[in-house]
């Protein structure tokens, strides 16, 4: 499989008021297409940093990123983000967020229908197309980050990056968007980097896990490769001790490798 | 109270089991009679634990002004101000002459001098806003020099206005403009600055143009914020006219006030001064409908 992201001894300083802050220091990663990595850690290691750099939001102070072989200058629709806390515009209607996103890849290539009937698709993918025409205001949390979701889906990106997307949802609801994603990759074979701080999500949908050490000049830790077959039913695999072996690896790193300064 | 509210239901909706009103207490069977017992409206509730208190208020104030008037000689009382109040109102468009005019035409030249100068000052000071909000240099360019004029005070600037304009009613006009010009550039300034990083990166993800930033997230993102802008300096400008008024004279509100100090006619002045407050009123009012119904569309 070929390199399809790739972070070459990244540095990130923040310039603070109380002066430099050394968020990540030497990060090595390298993530092929069509791959599913998460991204695990204490809160405020650094893993926003990570993905906001992939993403081109941030730029690194030290080291190279690339994507596709170039190097990343800024952001881009390629390059499709669900933030932490959904970022929807408020005063667009759930359509009229996604199609946002649509208009501005498919706009100079398809006609009008073409683009509204992207928009419903990727609606009706997370289970949405009920509440097109209502606003973010008017709708729950689990509803906003699936429309952020069909957003980031809807323009088709070659990496999708997503940000503890399921973060701010209940257990039931996070376990159907979990499930929702893991058949839409299978769907798309898309490149998946996920923050998270939810391990067994990160076991259940990852091919590999990222771990980071914690901050300041928070770096990578540990990668784990997790070779669960595909697909993965949730329910069988809570019997099962692969699995169990796996998730316990990723608990040791974080809490007694690397446990939380807080808790230490 | 919620009783005679359930009875005017009853007779809105003369067709439904009219019998039932007779034969049975109105909350007994609800469902059955297809009567709901309706609780009197929230409006209504708030409204009169609101509106009380605040008769009261203007009963006490008005209360306070009778006694007042009857210790001095010269301030007239509610009963006088109302009486002439009657006659100033009955003929609001009576025309005297240049420097006699009814009290309507007063208010409308009052009003169109406000609405020329705040209008341009909108024209002017919120595009200005915008683009000192967005661009940094140009904001950290512009913040010394309004620092500086913002204090000014309005009548300040009335000399520099005969002087450019050599004519009183521009003059004015231009007072208004640069007093209520401020409040706008400032509020709308903050408000672009203050949007969430959130909205900037999504568009930053999507990588729009520049125009698509403008009208799908500067604009709605910053729209409160210019409203109560527009807000605070209609508030100003309506402030500043009747004080601009009374140096440049012809018909308005102020020149009025000014005549009739010099016609001794205290009744005349203590009109004007409702008529300058309820109009104040009323305008704030209307901006904060305006600003209500946008934020909750
Ligand atoms: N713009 C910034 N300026 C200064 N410091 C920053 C900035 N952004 C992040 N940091 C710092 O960098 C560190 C990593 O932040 P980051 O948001 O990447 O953490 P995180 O792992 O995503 O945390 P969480 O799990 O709570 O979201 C933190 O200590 C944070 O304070
Ligand atoms: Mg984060």
């Amino acid at each position: 499989m070929e390199k399809y992201v790739q972070m070459e001894g990244v540095g990130m300083v923040f310039n603070s008021r109380r002066g430099a802050f050394v968020a990540l220091k030497d990060v090595n990663l390298t993530i092929r297409k069509g791959e599913f990595v998460s991204v695990i850690g204490h809160s405020g290691c650094g893993k926003s940093t990570v993905l906001n750099l992939i993403a081109g939001l941030l730029m690194p102070t030290e080291g190279v990123m690339l994507c596709a072989g170039r190097e990343i200058a800024g952001p881009g629709p390629e390059r499709a983000v669900v933030f932490q806390n959904h970022s929807l515009l408020p005063w667009l209607t759930c359509s009229e967020n996604v199609h946002l996103a649509v208009e501005r890849v498919f706009g100079g290539k398809e006609s009008k229908a073409q683009l509204a009937e992207r928009t419903r698709a990727a609606l009706a993918l997370v289970g949405l197309t009920h509440a097109e025409l209502k606003y973010p205001a008017e709708i729950s949390g689990g509803m906003k980050q699936r429309v952020g979701i069909a957003r980031a889906l809807a323009m088709e990106p070659k990496v999708l990056l997503l940000d503890e997307p399921f973060g701010a949802l209940d257990a039931l609801t996070r376990a159907n968007l979990q499930d929702e994603l893991m058949k839409i990759v299978a769907a798309t074979g898309s490149t998946v980097v996920m923050v998270t701080h939810d391990v067994d999500e990160a076991v259940l949908l990852s091919d590999r896990i990222v771990m980071m050490t914690n901050g300041p000049a928070a770096t990578v830790g540990d990668i784990l490769e997790v070779d669960l077959p595909r697909p993965r039913e949730r329910l069988a695999l809570a019997e099962d001790p692969h699995y169990n072996h796996l998730r316990s690896e990723v608990l040791k790193f974080l809490y007694e490798r690397h446990a939380h300064p807080l808790a230490a | 109270m919620s009783n005679v509210v359930a009875l005017k239901k009853i007779e809105a909706e003369p067709g439904q089991a009219q019998p039932a009103r007779i034969s049975r207490p109105v909350a007994a069977q609800p469902e059955e009679t297809g009567y709901r017992r309706t609780v009197a409206p929230e409006w209504l509730v708030t409204g009169l634990q609101r509106g009380i208190p605040m008769l009261v208020g203007v009963a006490l104030f008005i209360a306070a002004w009778a006694i007042l008037a009857q210790q001095s000689q010269s301030l007239p009382g509610p009963l006088k101000t109302w009486e002439s109040a009657k006659q100033v109102f009955a003929q609001p468009f009576y025309v005297n002459g240049p420097n006699d005019q009814g009290i309507g035409w007063n208010i409308l030249n009052s009003l169109q001098r406000v609405g020329i100068g705040f209008g341009l000052a909108a024209l002017v000071g919120i595009p200005l806003g915008f683009v000192l909000g967005r661009f940094r240099i140009l904001g950290d360019m512009a913040a010394p020099v309004i620092s500086i004029l913002r204090p000014v005070s309005p009548l300040a600037w009335l000399p520099i206005g005969l002087l450019v304009f050599k004519a009183a009613n521009p003059a004015a006009i231009w007072v208004i403009f640069i007093s209520s010009i401020w409040p706008m550039v400032l509020n709308t300034a903050a408000g672009v600055q203050r949007i969430p990083q959130d909205y900037l990166n999504v568009a930053r993800v999507l990588n729009l143009s520049e125009w698509k930033v403008f009208t799908k997230i500067l604009f709605p993102a910053v729209l409160p914020h210019v409203l109560t802008g527009v807000r605070l300096a209609i508030g100003v400008a309506w402030l500043v006219i009747v004080a601009a008024e009374m140096l440049t004279g012809g018909v308005g509100l102020g020149f009025w006030v000014w005549d009739e100090w010099n016609n001794l006619n205290v009744e005349h002045i203590i009109i004007a001064i409702f008529v300058v407050g309820i109009i104040g009123l009323a305008l704030e009012q209307s901006l904060l409908l305006i600003a209500r119904r946008i934020r909750t569309e």
